[in-house]
């Protein structure tokens, strides 16, 4: 009998765990070594370029804070789009994905609140204030939390954890929109929009060049670490179904004897 | 404070929480490897794993 090839030819081949864990053994150093270089050119524009004539040097704290920012929800948009994987689909790597997405989103977003808080005690002259923007991004960051409390609670039943997690985070997903259009539909100290808008960019290019380096190192951070977690996730399941298998066969053998 | 004060603070504190996602995933899956062979060590391993079939 001739071995099942593992080569990767279409999408849904992915659904394998067995070719995704070859893909990942593949790509993982690459990714890695590509992250590495963007941080590095990210982090020598945003020391090298000028500092704003109003912010002066905390300027700098944006080309994290904005990055980070952006993946806390870009996050919970695959998390959202894993959850229908799992619900509608089925797909077996689907709830893989969400759950070993979720501590990742919980550390952008944690970047985020901090960095955000460091730079508006300087700026705004407080660490905080309970506006829309500020207020949602927490209820972001608990609603991470909440999904991974969730996750270890009903570790003996992935199955159910799978799918009651995945329309909780369907449910969270209400939380995206008011994020990104909270600093439009109420009047915030966060300031609007800058860099994503139908106008295009309104921040000097001096600054855009830095933000999106890193905001593109980032998201490549936020994958290389997700393909790793995933397998770590795949392993894991792999291995308490070997641990059933054994203790059925103890049991069967005892009973046998 | 001075300016110089916040922004180190805060690239600090992105590099903790970054450092701490990548020790995560690197010792987690170190113990996992570990575990399986500890496994395997034992006579359990996949039943896919004897014909190189996936699972």
């Amino acid at each position: 009998m001739s071995e099942p090839s593992l080569a990767i030819r279409k999408f849904s081949d992915l659904a394998n765990p067995t070719r995704f864990l070859a893909l990942v053994a593949l790509l993982w150093p690459w990714m890695a070594g590509l992250t590495l270089c963007l941080f590095a050119f990210g982090l020598y524009l945003s020391f090298a370029t000028l500092g704003d004539y109003q912010q002066g040097e905390t300027v700098r704290i944006m080309y994290i804070h904005v990055p980070a920012a952006w993946l806390s929800m870009m996050c919970y948009s695959v998390m959202a789009v894993s959850a229908l994987g799992t619900l509608v689909w089925r797909h077996p790597l689907a709830d893989v994905s969400a759950k070993a997405a979720a501590p990742l989103g919980a550390c952008f977003t944690l970047i985020a609140l901090i960095t955000g808080s460091l730079w508006g005690k300087p700026m705004w002259g407080t660490w905080w204030v309970w506006d829309a923007r500020l207020t949602s991004v927490f209820v972001l960051f608990l609603m991470y939390l909440g999904l991974i409390a969730l996750n270890r609670a009903m570790a003996d039943d992935p199955t159910r954890a799978a799918k009651v997690g995945a329309v909780l985070i369907l449910v969270g997903f209400v939380n995206i929109p008011i994020i990104k259009f909270s600093v439009e539909w109420w009047n915030t100290l966060h300031q609007p929009a800058s860099v994503v808008r139908l106008d295009g960019p309104t921040i000097d290019p001096e600054f855009l060049r830095p933000l999106m380096v890193m905001a593109v190192a980032f998201t490549l951070f936020f994958f290389t670490l997700h393909v790793l977690a995933m397998r770590n996730e795949i392993l894991r399941r792999r291995i308490s179904v070997l641990r059933r298998h054994a203790a059925r066969a103890v049991g069967r053998e005892g009973s046998d004897a | 404070m001075s300016h110089a004060f916040y922004v180190t603070l805060s690239y600090l504190s992105a590099f903790g929480i970054a450092l701490g996602l990548v020790l995560w995933v690197w010792l987690d899956h170190r113990g996992r490897q570990k575990e399986l062979a500890r496994l395997e060590a034992a006579g359990i391993r996949r039943r896919s794993a004897h014909s190189g079939e996936a699972q």
